[in-house]
């Protein structure tokens, strides 16, 4: 049984109806990997005997007529900057090769009491800044539509092992695009709540005020579901919203008569790719044969917003990752005689080309003399953007805009660091203002997958989840897997 | 050029990294480049503008003051590279 | 020679008696052992993130109160970065722009001149670890062991106007700020445990000088009295200096007990660029007025009120009061010892003679007084009622202090009750009469002293015993007869 090819969904229905065993379903997942991530690449830690004796457990709690949540017994990936008390957590850097964390993050405690399944813990660009998993210290990670291409960045790794077949559902985090870009890449559903949604408490942190977990899943119904486990008020986050989380899944209806899309110009510029603007303009060709109405908007302020964040994020990250010092935890350089020697040593050692960068430019905006035309200036520039989405949904309900510019390109691209965060144009205003979005598959381009990003208001995940679930039914991207070589 | 090589050094210093000097010149272009980039956001008229620190409009999260056990002495300790009386020891801490 | 002023101003760290720390819910209890008192936020560990004391805010705006700032109604927090192993983030979460209070003031006297010292911020912050050096100072340690117990506990850094021209200032301005945070409550003010730090910015100016001078921090004053030493010397150090043409360097210097200096603490690395943000993890914390009101009204007594107070209720005079109020301690003490005895002004007297003279000497404060207030009020009530003479009455006291047995038991032990039964007076006056007939010839010539002399006697034959008023009045009704 192809186990792997079935969604979070179906496979709930076959456990509670006693056709399969988690621990079956389980093991299948890891004959999977053992088949395919040689080629793949997507894991840096796999937890195998944890992952069984859960299953188990659920098994158990099945064959007793205990009710069980929707992820019960389901196997599933997470993003290595999540941290799982007592299994490694390394975010793709050598700093942390060795480092185990003491805790779990809010979103493994609830997932943890939903008893879901870890298999293991997906590679992911450094410290998640990358858009490619590239710039982790282990190793690339390689699309599934091509094996020469990248997955995306900074989740890579979750959205691989989705699209492979070596998960069934996976966490990642979404800073600029994190979750969303892979996805589009990758050919699967990926979600960047509002912020404050799903807590960051044990979110590794790269920029704390644009960071979030969300799901990648391969269909809609299974990253609403992963939703609902993960989203909530949590006591260890100042920053996490105490609004009511509802059922996502009962939003997913293809009802979208009347529905707004607004179709941000600045987003269909130079810059995007023909084929893929031509995958977009069917989209919206689909979206009115549904009955939606297509709004022309504009977000003036859109081409100030990759470099707006690429002044706040390297910021808030120089002072996030100050803590990797070698007194505590992680790499410490053993030959240093004084500790500022050893810290210094210990980070230029245990940090990539990367993060060193983001680190630097970020301790440069913040200092003395720098801070007002840079920082100050970005978090104003900052308000401008917001304004912009707030004035654009007056018009409209959701926006339609291209997850990237581009399709994936090949690994080892050899591009300029500034070339590769321009192509973060369509995802990285979204983290700016806080907004919920999601990248669902929408066509191909050469063989490659395309995605297409819907944005919706603060909080209002349901209606960009209905667009999506709509476009998703009409079609059947979600139901092809990837070819991974023959695999 | 908008930096230095001097200035770099002097931004490594207070970020406790060190460029190789081999990578100093490729490094520097490559800062320049996107502090030059930067300058875009000069022709924005942000006078007025009041700053976005927090995205969210909450305030006063506040907790109840009592006091829970924390992880055990073992466990805080568990990641540390060298240990010395119970605390996490370090070499000399001024140069 | 020019004539120098001296500027100073202090800047006070006080660590806030929560049960929990700032931002995390470890205890904030004090001497155990190393990282016992520690999880993942005060550990820094990844992904860790700060949530906010409630008690800390209120803590913050009692203080404000009680010196008479003005309390911010909105209030943010912000990342203060620099590298230092005892601080677990590499980042302290402090107030930069935005603290909790603003100008206030706090009323001292040096000697009979009353003066205001001025405040100008009142912020809120975390405390770092601890470092345990392997040697004896931290320039003479090859390695250092880090405690991350104290991190994260709340603190509040209270920065006073450069109002202080002297050491004398500086000091009553400590004292009395401590005073009103004990009273307040929100601080137990132990230098030697480091709850209450002091760093002092000292400069000086000339007198026709219309600017100030340039200014040292001085750290590492752990009493009232290397406050004084510490300003003293660098008054002295500075007017040296610029007298040599120098210039004094705008620096942090530490203040060497031992060796009764300042130390330039300047290392290679340039001053310190703390490149302060708005802290993302934290939100903004607003205050409105009922908030503010409610802790108002629930304010603890301060110290002049309290004296105010112990001078219409217990009638003491002005001097006595404002020294018995003086620490919120001995004030205590005084309430309760006040409870044994009427003698209000008898116990002043007592506390502030005897009580202090023996503290000093023990270099104890009064919470480690071995004797109770109970057994304190009963002696002065024994001396009051004339039981005890106040001379033997500081025999007593010397057992007191040795193990706190109830002053009427020791009396008795001792056997040193006063004597005030006529009858038996009446023998010692005649007896004495009787052995010295050379004083009463002394007397009939005219001698007053001679009384004195007989006077003594008696206290000498009743080894003190005997009631002096009236033994007194008995012998000049024998000699006059």
């Amino acid at each position: 049984m192809d186990l792997y090819k079935s969604a979070a969904h179906e496979l709930h229905e076959k456990l509670v109806k006693k056709e399969i065993s988690s621990v079956e379903l389980t093991n299948s997942i890891y004959s999977r990997i053992d088949q395919v991530e040689d080629s793949v690449k997507a894991y840096l830690t796999l937890d195998k005997e944890n992952a069984l004796e859960q299953a188990a457990k659920v098994d158990k709690m099945i064959s007793s007529g205990e009710k069980i949540a929707p992820l019960a017994g389901i196997p599933g990936a997470i993003k290595d900057n999540i941290s799982t008390k007592g299994l490694r957590t390394t975010c793709s850097s050598k700093m942390l090769e060795n480092f185990t964390p003491i805790y779990d993050a809010h979103v493994i405690q609830k997932l943890r009491a939903d008893e879901a399944i870890f298999l293991g813990k997906t590679n992911m660009d450094e410290f998640a800044m990358g858009s490619t998993t590239e710039t982790s210290y282990f190793q690339t990670t390689h699309n599934p539509w091509n094996l020469e291409r990248v997955p995306g960045g900074s989740s890579g790794g979750s959205a691989a092992a989705v699209v492979a077949g070596e998960a069934i559902w996976a966490l990642g985090s979404d800073t600029g695009g994190s979750i969303r870009q892979p996805a589009s890449f990758t050919g699967c559903v990926g979600i960047k709540p509002t912020y404050g949604r799903v807590s960051r408490y044990g979110c590794v942190a790269f920029a704390s005020s644009l960071d979030q977990i969300g799901p990648i899943t391969r269909d809609v119904t299974d990253a609403a579901t992963v939703l609902n486990t993960i989203c909530g008020v949590c006591t260890m986050d100042s920053t996490s919203l105490h609004e009511e989380v509802p059922d996502f899944t009962k939003a997913l209806t293809t009802d979208v008569k009347g529905l707004r899309i607004g179709v941000p110009k600045e987003y269909y510029a130079a810059g995007l790719d023909p084929k893929v603007d031509g995958v977009l303009k069917k989209a919206l060709a689909d979206y009115e044969a549904m009955g939606a109405k297509i709004v022309d908007v504009s977000l003036p302020h859109t081409e100030y917003a990759v470099i707006t964040y690429y002044i706040i994020a390297p910021a808030e990250a120089s002072a996030n990752l100050a803590r990797f010092d070698g007194v505590r935890y992680g790499y410490r350089d053993m030959k240093a005689t004084s500790a500022p020697e050893m810290t210094t040593a210990s980070r230029t050692e245990g940090f990539g080309a990367e993060v060193k960068r983001r680190i630097m430019l970020g301790t440069y905006v913040l200092s003395s003399g720098y801070y007002d035309a840079y920082y100050l200036k970005a978090m104003q520039v900052r308000t401008l953007i917001r304004q912009d989405f707030a004035k654009a949904f007056e018009q409209c309900d959701v926006l339609l805009t291209p997850t990237s510019p581009v399709v994936a390109y090949p690994i080892d691209g050899k591009m300029d660091p500034l070339a590769i965060y321009l192509l973060d144009v369509c995802t990285i205003p979204v983290n700016l203002a806080g907004l919920p979005g999601i990248s669902i598959p929408a066509g191909f381009v050469d063989g490659m997958p395309v995605g297409m990003q819907l944005i919706g208001k603060v909080l209002d995940e349901e209606t960009i989840l209905r667009a999506a679930y709509a476009f998703e039914q009409s079609h059947d991207y979600h139901k092809v897997m990837a070819p991974l070589g023959g695999k | 050029m908008k930096v230095t090589a001097k200035e770099v050094k002097h931004i490594a210093n207070l970020s406790r990294l060190t460029v190789p000097d081999s990578e100093m010149g490729k490094f520097t272009e490559q800062f320049n480049q996107i502090l030059n980039y930067a300058d875009i956001l000069q022709e924005l008229d942000t006078t007025g503008i009041v700053p976005t620190p927090y995205v969210l409009p909450i305030s006063n999260v506040l907790r109840e003051d009592i006091a829970v056990e924390g992880v055990s002495h073992e466990e805080a300790l568990l990641n540390a590279p060298d240990v010395h009386n119970g605390g996490f020891k370090v070499p000399r801490v001024i140069e | 020679m020019k004539n120098y002023i001296t500027v100073v101003g202090l800047e006070v760290h006080a660590e806030l008696k929560t049960k929990s720390k700032a931002f995390c819910s470890c205890s904030t209890s004090f001497g155990s052992e190393p990282n016992t008192h520690v999880c993942p936020v005060c550990l820094g560990m990844p992904g860790a993130l700060p949530v906010l004391n409630k008690q800390v805010v209120e803590f913050a705006i009692r203080t404000g109160l009680a010196v008479n700032c003005e309390i911010q109604k909105f209030n943010k927090f912000d990342r203060k970065n620099y590298f230092y192993p005892d601080l677990s983030k590499n980042y302290q979460i402090s107030q930069f722009d935005k603290p909790i209070c603003l100008g206030g003031h706090v009323d001292i006297h040096v000697g009979k001149e009353p003066k205001r010292i001025g405040i100008t911020r009142i912020h809120m912050e975390e405390d770092a670890g601890k470092l345990v050096h392997s040697g004896s100072t931290i320039k003479t340690s090859d390695s250092s062991a880090v405690d991350y117990n104290r991190a994260g506990v709340p603190l509040i850094e209270i920065v006073s106007e450069p109002d202080m021209r002297s050491a004398a200032e500086a000091r009553a301005y400590l004292e009395k700020l401590k005073a009103i945070l004990e009273y307040i409550d929100v601080c137990d003010c132990k230098m030697q445990e480091g709850s209450i730090r002091c760093d002092a910015n000292i400069s000086v100016m000339s007198e026709d000088a219309t600017e100030f001078g340039t200014r040292a921090e001085i750290k590492n004053l752990n009493s009232f009295r290397a406050l004084e030493r510490a300003i003293d010397y660098e008054v002295e150090r500075q007017i040296e200096l610029i007298e040599d043409g120098g210039h004094v360097v705008q620096e942090t210097r530490t203040w060497d007990d031992a060796q009764g200096m300042t130390f330039s603490m300047r290392s290679k690395e340039e001053a310190h660029d703390y490149r302060y943000f708005p802290e993302p993890d934290l939100v903004p914390v607003e205050i409105d007025d009922t908030w503010i009101e409610r802790v108002k009204s629930e304010l603890p007594e301060l110290p002049a009120a309290r004296q105010v107070r112990l001078m219409s209720e217990k009638g003491l005079q002005a001097y006595d009061a404002e020294n018995i109020v003086a620490t919120k301690a001995m004030a205590q003490y005084f309430d309760d010892a006040a409870k044994h005895t009427d003698d209000a002004k008898g116990l002043a007297n007592w506390l502030l003679g005897d009580v202090s003279a023996y503290l000093n000497n023990e270099n104890i404060e009064i919470d480690k007084f071995p004797v109770t207030p109970a057994h304190l009020g009963e002696l002065v009530t024994l001396i009051k009622k004339g039981v005890l003479s106040s001379k033997l009455a500081k025999k007593v006291f010397v057992e007191m202090v040795k193990d706190d047995k109830a002053p009427k038991d020791l009396v008795k032990d001792l056997g040193l009750e006063q004597v005030s039964d006529s009858n038996e007076l009446q023998k010692m006056v005649d007896e004495t009469l009787a052995e010295n007939p050379q004083s009463i010839a002394d007397f009939k010539a005219g001698k007053d002293r001679a009384v004195g002399f007989l006077v003594g006697q008696i206290m000498k034959k009743s080894r003190g015993k005997a009631n002096p008023a009236m033994i007194n009045e008995m012998l000049l009704k024998k000699l006059k007869e």
